[in-house]
């Protein structure tokens, strides 16, 4: 290392791998993984968010899990945060929903409406 | 590699380690391997977070949750609930006063009086990984100072921030720096003073351990301030986790070339090792510390000259305590006037304590100069165990002294603590409640001073242990008219003639017992009384014969058979032969064995026969 833009891009690069301590993220994908979301397959549903977006190099999106969210029937439930949007929550996913969704949403910014039961807080 | 989402950072400080946060880890590796989740958790082992009483303690990210005590056992629901299920376990959190679950750790009152400049980055981040250290903006400062700045400039910079030694003494960093600036060599060194020995202080022990590379960045900046090329970490031996993690901070920074030829192209060549201390308190005195580097017994030399102009091997040397140089990047990035602008007229900046006693919150805390005692020991400390009655806090450890009730509403800053008596010292914090027996107290760093006094010379060897034979005598009832004077001449002497630091603080313990409870060394002297119960040889056990059921049992238990007595006529202690050993009280059923106050008096008459019995053989 001999100059600060050297530093700079170190870095950069760390910054990425402590994102999760609450550096800024542009968009959180948050997983319901309650006793019903669970028999629903969301681990499955949650590796596959996990496994395409490291994939793909997106290090912008934070993946996270919550508790049972009251949607039983819809099971499993994701929620999708974007800063100064509102939350869309997606339901009834599989791996393959969740591959889409990743291309579309988190992508390329556009919502899948066919998987969408709800959207706003 | 598969994307993580969550971070777990474990508190490793020595507080944690001790409580079992090895075992902890351990088990969550094996849990999480159990459940085919290692792929998506980190578990990032941090320096002290600071709140030690409660460990070991741990906080989850991305969501910030904070889990206090947690034992190997509580793992398995952590990782089913949380992890698998998203459900933080409310019953790991902490409570507030009200009894409300706080699930944060920001969140947590023990955190939110504090301002951390010096801890910022400790118990946050991974101390062996140099990335997170510069992903939080680490060796910024120095790259700035080093293509930007010039020696006087950096030294302008730290005058006009108001930064003031964190050893003890507070000598203004900057008159240091320019001092050695100054002075004409070749050769000039940079030392970081890593040898904290107070007892009950772990400040610069944590730092070292939880953000080594904040304190290597602090020493380069202050090395090229002065002019020097070459830096000693000084760290005792006790502390064998800083000394690995200042030697991998080291190592680190070599890799990547942030220390060796020609830092950031500047022309400015630096390289650091450690040297390890073998725990004598004296060498924490810079003189002492100086010699023992070059080898040679930890001896003090009389200054002049300073080492700032003759130092280590004769060259001109700067002496830094760790919590000095970790305040150094902070200034330079956030800018001097930000950090003038906390804390008092003259003391400026946070101060890093170590807060331990009879207290709720013990641990790590930072806070800005200028906080009062109350705030540091009632809203920060959490007050006392069990709403006891406050009675002293000992500040600066055996050099400091004692304050009470009264001083509560002192500014915690050099000058005000040094006018009550006290010092800020290193920033060991020690809280007692009205149990506590200040003759005691004092005796205990007295004792402490006596040993690691270096004998060099008279009036620290011999006076420490003249006042030390004097407070041993009134605590065991043979104390005289005139003891008080006597330790306050003695005192003082020895402050005035003792040739380094240790010397002329080592009485100050005394003296502000002396000042502030003055009445509890008469009681002792006078009646032969411990009140706090305290000092065995001033107390005597009693058995209530009304309450007493003659079960026998006390008389069972006591080793030198001075208990006798029958279920009719209960029992009875021959206190002559007593030797206050506590068995009897502890195995007493009904409760009716109690401590009281004072020497007995079957005691003092046979004392009084003694004497006349030796009168009449003579």
């Amino acid at each position: 290392m001999k100059t600060l833009a050297d530093l700079k891009q170190i870095r950069e690069k760390a910054q990425e791998d402590m994102k999760l301590r609450g550096a800024n993220t542009r968009i959180k994908i948050v997983v319901g993984m309650g006793t019903s979301g669970i028999a629903m397959g969301a681990r499955e549903v949650m590796k596959t968010f996990l496994e395409e977006i490291s994939g793909r190099n997106l290090t912008d999106v934070l993946v996270t899990q919550t508790g049972e969210k009251g949607l039983s029937s819809m099971e499993p439930v994701v929620d999708v945060i974007e800063e100064n949007k509102p939350k869309v929550t997606y339901g009834n996913m599989t791996p393959e929903k969740v591959k889409k969704v990743v291309v579309e949403h988190i992508v390329n910014g556009n919502i899948v409406s066919e998987f969408v039961v709800a959207t706003g807080n | 590699m598969s994307l993580k989402r969550i971070d777990l950072l474990l508190c490793c400080g020595s507080g944690c380690i001790s409580a079992g946060a090895l075992k902890i880890k351990e088990k969550f590796l094996q849990v999480l391997k159990d459940n085919g989740l290692e792929g998506e958790i980190n578990i990032i082992e941090t320096g002290c977070m600071g709140p030690c009483d409660y460990g070991p303690v741990m906080v989850i990210y991305p969501e910030g949750v904070f889990y206090q005590k947690v034992t190997p056992a509580d793992v398995d629901e952590i990782v089913d609930e949380h992890f698998i299920k998203g459900r933080p376990v409310s019953r790991l959190m902490i409570q507030d006063a009200d009894n409300q679950i706080v699930q944060t750790a920001k969140e947590i009152p023990f955190y939110q009086k504090q301002v951390k400049v010096a801890l910022a980055n400790c118990g946050y981040i991974d101390p062996e990984s140099i990335d997170e250290y510069i992903a939080l903006g680490g060796y910024e400062a120095l790259g700035t100072i080093l293509t930007s700045m010039t020696p006087q400039d950096t030294i302008n910079l730290v005058e006009r921030s108001g930064l003031r030694g964190r050893g003890g003494g507070g000598f203004p960093t900057f008159i240091k720096w320019q001092m050695v600036h100054d002075a004409p060599a070749k050769q000039k060194y940079i030392v970081c003073n890593g040898d904290e020995g107070d007892p009950g202080a772990f400040m610069d022990r944590s730092l070292l351990e939880g953000d080594p590379h904040r304190i290597l960045e602090g020493m380069m900046i202050s090395a090229y301030a002065i002019g020097a090329s070459e830096g000693f970490f000084y760290i005792r031996a006790e502390y064998p986790l800083a000394i690995k993690r200042i030697k991998g901070a080291i190592e680190q920074a070599r890799e990547l070339g942030l220390m060796g030829k020609s830092i950031f192209g500047s022309g400015f060549c630096f390289d650091a090792e450690v040297r390890t201390g073998a725990g004598a308190f004296v060498c924490g005195e810079e003189t002492a510390l100086i010699a023992s580097i070059e080898g040679n017994r930890g001896n003090p030399t009389p200054k002049p000259p300073y080492p700032s102009t003759k130092g280590l091997w004769g060259m001109p040397t700067a002496v830094n305590n760790v919590e000095t140089l970790s305040n150094l990047p902070t200034i330079f990035v956030k800018g001097a006037e930000w950090f003038a602008s906390m804390g008092t007229e003259t003391s400026k900046g946070t101060k890093v304590f170590a807060l331990t006693g009879d207290i709720r919150n013990t641990g790590l805390v930072e806070v800005p100069m200028g906080i009062t005692l109350r705030e540091l020991i009632f809203e920060v400390g959490g007050g006392m165990v069990n709403d006891a009655n406050f009675k002293a806090v000992q500040l600066g450890g055996p050099s400091g002294g004692c304050l009470t009730k009264e001083h509560l509403d002192v500014s915690v800053d050099y000058e005000s603590l040094r006018e009550k008596g006290a010092m800020m010292g290193s920033g060991g914090v020690i809280v007692m409640n009205d149990s506590k027996c200040m003759v005691n107290i004092a005796m205990f760093f007295l004792d402490f001073s006596v040993e690691e006094s270096c004998g060099k010379c008279s009036p620290c060897r011999i006076g420490l242990k003249q006042m030390y034979d004097t407070m041993h005598r009134i605590t065991i009832g043979e104390g005289k008219a005139g003891d008080v004077e006597e330790l306050i001449r003695l005192g003082e002497a020895i402050k005035q003639l003792s040739l380094c630091g240790l010397g002329q603080s080592a009485p100050n313990p005394v003296l502000s017992t002396i000042r502030y409870f003055r009445e509890e060394y008469d009681i002792h002297i006078r009646e032969r009384k411990c009140p706090t119960l305290e000092c065995p040889d001033l107390l005597h056990f009693l058995i209530d014969k009304p309450r007493c059921i003659g079960c026998s049992l006390c008389a069972k238990k006591c080793p030198v058979s001075c208990i006798a007595g029958s279920r009719e006529e209960k029992y009875v202690i021959h206190q002559i032969d007593c030797v206050k050993c506590n068995n009897c009280l502890m195995v007493c059923p009904v409760k009716a064995i109690s401590k009281i106050p004072g020497v007995h008096q079957d005691v003092i008459d046979a004392e009084v026969m003694a004497r006349e019995l030796a009168e009449n053989e003579d």
